[in-house]
């Protein structure tokens, strides 16, 4: 077929366009987190400061922890997703599993410069979080102190959410049961210890209200469907300040944990990757993130520069790391789907 | 000359027979074949956006690669042992060299993950060998793996392993209806506190009947009045129907929550009237459930019993009520017989619809009232093992095909009887 010159020509315009288009897309990078207002901090620490500094832009997109979108983008080679908000056993699986990069410390910073178990092999922490106990002070007469007084519907009636899964429901229910904090994942690694954790969540089966987002139980609570449920304590701080002041945190055995970015396998950016997460764990981004939404820095230097006034509600502060425990990302890469297999079983009976 | 060309007519007859026949039968033939290619790009499009990927799906839940590809020689020495003694050294060299040459890489973690699915703590078992393997020098790979953990001196150990040597399985379709292989081999039910989808998929077909039945009571006086009225009020009253349809599943189902929570507007109401003093629970149970499934399954009921009602002639109850029968019998003799096909149609398009459902539950119910899509999910997105998810589907997509085999089959039968 003979094309005419003039056939031609928007073809290769339209070429031209596209490759300009491309080029000025190419510094962007690709940023996953889990949504809400903890992305909104993100995108007030990391992702705008960001830009102005480099120039490139962060496009922003939000999941909900589900690796199975990760997993097909990996094993398909068509990797969008540049950087993601992992969690620590999730991170520890897809790492033993081919799906993260192991990470390259000598682009981000000195591995001293962070708390030792922010520093993973496949990820770096972005900060600590905590799931807490949360209660709603217009509800309750009198104020829960502990996780026993959560298993108590005498003293304190009314509705509980917990969060819909194995992982953490398991473990405040052996706290509520006494058991020691620093026991909890040798118990609950026994058939026996299972045992008492479902038997013990049984007392108030019919009472529980399951959430499955982070952003599901202020709202609950502010709704009146609950008189208290465990809680991220990062969401309960941020509905305080936008004037529910009514939402009352209670830290005692909280469980903490970390939030890390990852790299997914195959990712054609893995440059601007890296140059996201070395500028998101610089300490002046990480106090700014936790301004905004009070998780704790795992940038040493950033703990010293996070505003005095918020420090006692960072997971990090001394008075709340008292009798709290972190979560064992080991255990859960063991048990996880076998306990949450039988947490499904248990709770659709 | 006439004589010959009487014989020549003769011929060309007898030969324009035969050539016709023939030239019917291709005439015919290319017919078939025209109409055929006129249906190719459909029953491609058929084959590759819904035969092959249910035929991939069906056969990704009895898939086993896990081991077989991280222990080909393994397996294959694994294969011909009795199972009864501890295999022999050369099944412990070729494990013990296999580990030591994969540890570290994807095929070798999905091999202990797959293995921690039948018991849990064999992933940091197989950690913790592979870090020991392979063997220093002099040191036999019996020896070496039993010094990395004492459990590969353990008969069960390798029985595991060599249970799962084989490229496909039943495990996971024996697990979705809540059966597994117990230590000898036999197939037996699984314990009372981990039994589930039996019971799952007995709710799926509950609560699909459930709503069924609400639709059809709501939806069969609806859609006779429609029938009924002349089309100007028809067809508003058909925009009505239609326009939950123009809006998302998601919306719909985030309005009901609006509508429904403790301090939401029905509650508001009911108080503000004094019929009650506490909220009433209305969402995270059965009753969110219903309400918003049947509020958006209902124009699935409506139009195909409109469509079928909209054929029947008003001139038959007519005849029926002017020769003596009373009202309700004339609908019930003349008129109901007539629109079954629409009812068979819509029940059997909601039923069908409402065992997939997935959204409404997942939003609206307590883990009670899950069903069988909410676990194809849960095993996708949260622990990935497709196995299990594919074989949750292939469980619902049997259920679904029966299903309609007997519906097909009733409603065939009908047809008989009314040609007879």
């Amino acid at each position: 077929m003979n094309r005419s010159p003039s056939n031609t020509r928007p073809i290769a315009i339209a070429l031209a366009a596209m490759s300009l288009l491309a080029g000025t897309a190419h510094a962007d990078v690709t940023v996953i987190s889990f949504g809400g207002t903890n992305q909104k901090a993100q995108a007030k620490a990391f992702y705008e400061p960001y830009a102005k500094a480099t120039g490139s832009k962060v496009i922003p997109g939000e999941y909900n922890g589900e690796q199975a979108k990760i997993k097909a983008m990996v094993e398909a080679k068509n990797v969008t997703w540049d950087v993601v908000e992992v969690e620590s056993p999730e991170l520890a699986r897809g790492c033993e599993e081919g799906l993260y990069e192991k990470i390259d410390y000598s682009k981000i910073g000195p591995k001293a410069d962070f708390v030792p178990a922010a520093v993973t092999e496949c990820g770096i922490g972005i900060f600590v979080w905590s799931t807490i106990l949360a209660y709603n002070s217009d509800a309750l007469k009198t104020a829960p102190t502990s996780w026993a007084d959560f298993w108590d519907l005498k003293k304190f009636p009314g509705k509980r959410g917990m969060r819909k899964g194995a992982k953490f429901t398991l473990e405040f229910a052996l706290i509520a049961d006494g058991v020691k904090p620093d026991e909890v994942y040798k118990v609950l690694g026994t058939k026996a210890g299972t045992e008492r954790a479902f038997k013990k969540l049984d007392h108030i089966k019919s009472s529980i209200q399951w959430w499955e987002a982070g952003a599901q139980p202020p709202q609950l609570l502010a709704a009146g469907d609950v008189v208290m449920t465990s809680a991220y304590n990062g969401r309960i701080a941020t509905a305080q300040k936008e004037g529910k002041t009514n939402l009352k945190i209670v830290w005692t055995n909280n469980i903490y944990d970390f939030d890390l970015w990852g790299i997914p396998v195959g990712t054609p950016k893995k440059d601007e990757a890296y140059k996201f997460i070395a500028f998101a764990s610089k300490p002046e981004n990480q106090a700014v993130f936790a301004g905004e939404i009070p998780y704790g820095p795992t940038n040493l230097k950033g703990t010293a520069l996070v505003d005095k006034a918020i420090v006692p509600e960072l997971p990090t502060a001394p008075q709340n790391m008292k009798g709290a425990f972190a979560s064992d990302t080991q255990f859960w890469v063991e048990h996880g789907e076998d306990l949450e297999q039988r947490f499904n079983a248990w709770a659709a009976k | 000359m006439s004589n010959l060309t009487a014989t020549m007519t003769e011929t060309v007859t007898t030969d324009r027979s035969v050539s016709l026949k023939t030239q019917l039968h291709r005439a015919e033939r290319m017919k078939k074949l025209k109409y055929g290619a006129l249906i190719v790009p459909l029953a491609l499009f058929l084959l590759f956006t819904f035969v092959w990927p249910i035929a991939a799906l069906l056969k990704r839940s009895i898939d086993n690669p896990e081991i077989v590809t991280a222990f080909p020689a393994t397996s294959a020495l694994l294969h011909s042992w009795d199972g009864r003694s501890l295999p022999d050294n050369a099944v412990f060299a070729a494990f013990a060299e296999e580990a030591g040459k994969i540890k570290g890489t994807p095929v070798f973690a999905s091999a202990a993950k797959r293995l921690n699915m039948e018991l849990p703590g064999f992933r940091s078992l197989m950690m913790k060998t592979a870090r020991a393997m392979p063997p220093e020098a002099g040191q036999s790979a019996r020896e070496a793996l039993i010094a990395a953990d004492q459990r590969w001196g353990d008969i069960a150990t390798w029985q595991y392993l060599g249970r799962n040597a084989s490229p496909t399985t039943a495990r996971y379709l024996l697990a979705s209806v809540d059966r597994k292989y117990d230590d000898a081999g036999h197939i037996v039910k699984v314990d009372d506190d981990e039994a589930i989808y039996v019971d799952v998929l007995k709710r799926t077909f509950g609560m699909s009947a459930v709503v069924t039945i609400c639709c059809l009571l709501l939806g069969f006086p609806l859609a006779y009045m429609m029938a009924m009225q002349p089309p100007r009020i028809a067809n508003v009253l058909m925009i009505f129907v239609l326009l939950p349809f123009w809006t998302s599943v998601l919306v719909r189902v985030a309005a009901w929550l609006v509508l429904l929570q403790s301090e939401g507007l029905v509650n508001q109401a009911l108080r503000a009237f004094g019929l009650i003093e506490k909220p009433l629970q209305l969402v995270f149970n059965s009753t969110g459930v219903y309400v918003a499934m049947v509020h958006i399954l209902l124009p699935f009921m409506i139009l195909p019993l409109y469509s079928v009602m909209k054929g029947i002639s008003p001139a038959y109850v007519r005849a029926a009520v002017s020769l003596g029968c009373p009202p309700f019998k004339s609908f019930w003799k003349v008129y109901f017989p007539q629109a079954v096909p629409g009812v068979g149609a819509g029940c059997l398009l909601v039923f069908i619809i409402c065992m997939g459902y997935y959204i409404t539950p997942a939003l609206l119910g307590s883990p009670k009232e899950q069903m069988v899509s909410y676990f194809v999910a849960f095993y996708t997105n949260q622990t990935i093992n497709w196995g299990m998810a594919a074989a949750l589907s292939a469980i619902l997509f049997a259920a679904t095909l029966l299903l309609y085999m007997v519906y097909s089959r009733l409603v065939g039968q009908q047809d008989a009887v009314k040609a007879r």
